[in-house]
């Protein structure tokens, strides 16, 4: 248990996705214009990363590994498929990403327009493919550890896109230079959040 | 159809492969593609690799949909699109393993994460499903082009200010150490890459006025 809270805190802030590994930048910077929104993707996100990463883990481990596929016969003992995997990581994402939006709009219509046109641009969005990427270089334990990166990474990259829209807010009223205005001024304003975000990689868990 | 009579590198398609290396650049104007671009321009050499890498991926595929525009179903294109990236990062990726293990083992989940690159995606979307092979082709690699660019400005920077050495060779004489000049290891820290791309932005639309946002 221990160790799955470990795995959890270190994913939020320690291995952000936005500021250590710059994944998911093209929605972050184009989404994150007010709070609302961004909210609404940042939820959607840490849903999809909390789905597909425990997935992504089981079809790693049972079908692509090295090795993996001695439950179906012995004979399979040197069989790799792991070459294939971006295909197959980026195929589940898309379907999961169908799935669960079908879901959501059978159970929760309110929550389902909220997140509107967001679930299916996840598709594409480099920090669900990285979480699954780095679950699968990591490789963690079992499937317990990975859900807890998965929600780890999605609840940081939630803060980090809460946090800059709440900013960007703010920003409009201030005087900034002509050129640095939208998109420069949002990309200091990152740099300098993960700045402040290094402070936690000191901490050892 | 008149079209075809037109030449290879007439002055319409000689724009196509030029307009993304400063007016429309995907990174600092279209803000495509940033994700894979940053975490790997710690130093000049693997940001090379990723820039040939994309150069590849991005032309073929801009091709592939290209030549497939017609036969390929509305409804299903993004999934068919997804597949062809996928088919030739997997290429890519196997070669890198291949032939430069190290740099490889550097760029590590960037190299699959260049299918999620919203460059590609974007051309293929914008141009590629609407347009001929080669004018494809060329939109293809000026994109990836104009992509690589900014990655080797940026790494350059980097590796220049954070460890002295550009392409992995020492640039500054030993003896500056000497009197006490100090690599600034920030350099090298995830934040510095926003920053240096922040700048770039502000110099590039300070001399382009017309690229300036208005809030």
């Amino acid at each position: 248990m221990e160790n799955l809270v470990n795995i959890f805190v270190k994913s939020v802030f320690i291995d952000n996705m936005i500021f250590a590994y710059f994944l998911g930048m093209c929605s972050y910077l184009a989404v994150s214009k007010t709070v609302k929104t961004s909210t609404g993707l940042g939820i959607a996100v840490i849903f999809v990363l909390g789905i597909t990463v425990p997935v992504d883990y089981l079809i790693h481990n049972f079908l692509l590994k090295e090795g993996a596929l001695v439950w179906l016969s012995p004979k399979f003992a040197d069989v790799d498929l792991s070459f294939l995997s971006f295909i197959i990581f980026i195929a589940v994402i898309a379907s999961m990403v169908q799935l669960v939006e079908m879901i959501i709009e059978k159970f929760s219509p309110a929550l389902y327009n909220s997140l509107g046109i967001f679930l299916p641009l996840i598709a594409v969005n480099c920090a669900i493919l990285g979480g699954s990427l780095f679950m699968q270089e990591r490789e963690y334990n079992n499937i317990a550890e990975a859900t807890a990166f998965g929600l780890g990474s999605g609840l940081g990259w939630f803060l980090a896109i809460v946090g800059i829209a709440a900013i960007r807010e703010k920003i409009r009223y201030s005087n900034i230079p002509d050129p640095l205005k939208g998109l420069g001024i949002t990309f200091i304003i990152t740099g300098l959040m993960g700045m402040a975000f290094m402070g936690f990689m000191g901490i050892k868990l | 159809m008149s079209e075809e009579k037109e030449p290879l590198f007439s002055g319409k398609n000689i724009k196509l492969l030029t307009e993304p290396l400063n007016d429309s650049n995907p990174i600092t104007v279209q803000v495509l593609g940033i994700c894979s671009a940053l975490a790997i321009t710690v130093k000049v050499k693997p940001a090379f690799v990723m820039a040939v890498s994309v150069v590849f991926v991005m032309a073929v595929s801009n091709v592939v949909i290209s030549l497939l525009r017609k036969t390929v179903p509305p409804r299903i294109r993004i999934i068919v699109q997804l597949v062809v990236i996928a088919a030739m990062v997997i290429l890519v990726d196997q070669f890198l393993k291949a032939f430069l293990f190290d740099i490889s083992k550097q760029l590590s989940v960037f190299v699959g994460l260049i299918i999620t690159n919203c460059i590609i995606m974007g051309r293929l979307e914008a141009f590629a499903l609407s347009n001929k092979p080669w004018p494809a082709f060329l939109d293809g690699l000026g994109n990836a082009a104009g992509y690589g660019v900014i990655l080797i400005i940026v790494a350059f920077f980097r590796e220049f200010l954070g460890s002295g050495t550009i392409w992995g060779y020492q640039v500054i004489p030993e003896g500056f150490y000497n009197f006490g000049y100090e690599n600034n290891g920030f350099m090298i820290l995830p934040p510095m890459a926003l920053i240096v791309v922040g700048i770039i932005i502000w110099v590039q639309r300070a001399k382009n006025k017309k690229l300036v946002e208005s809030n």
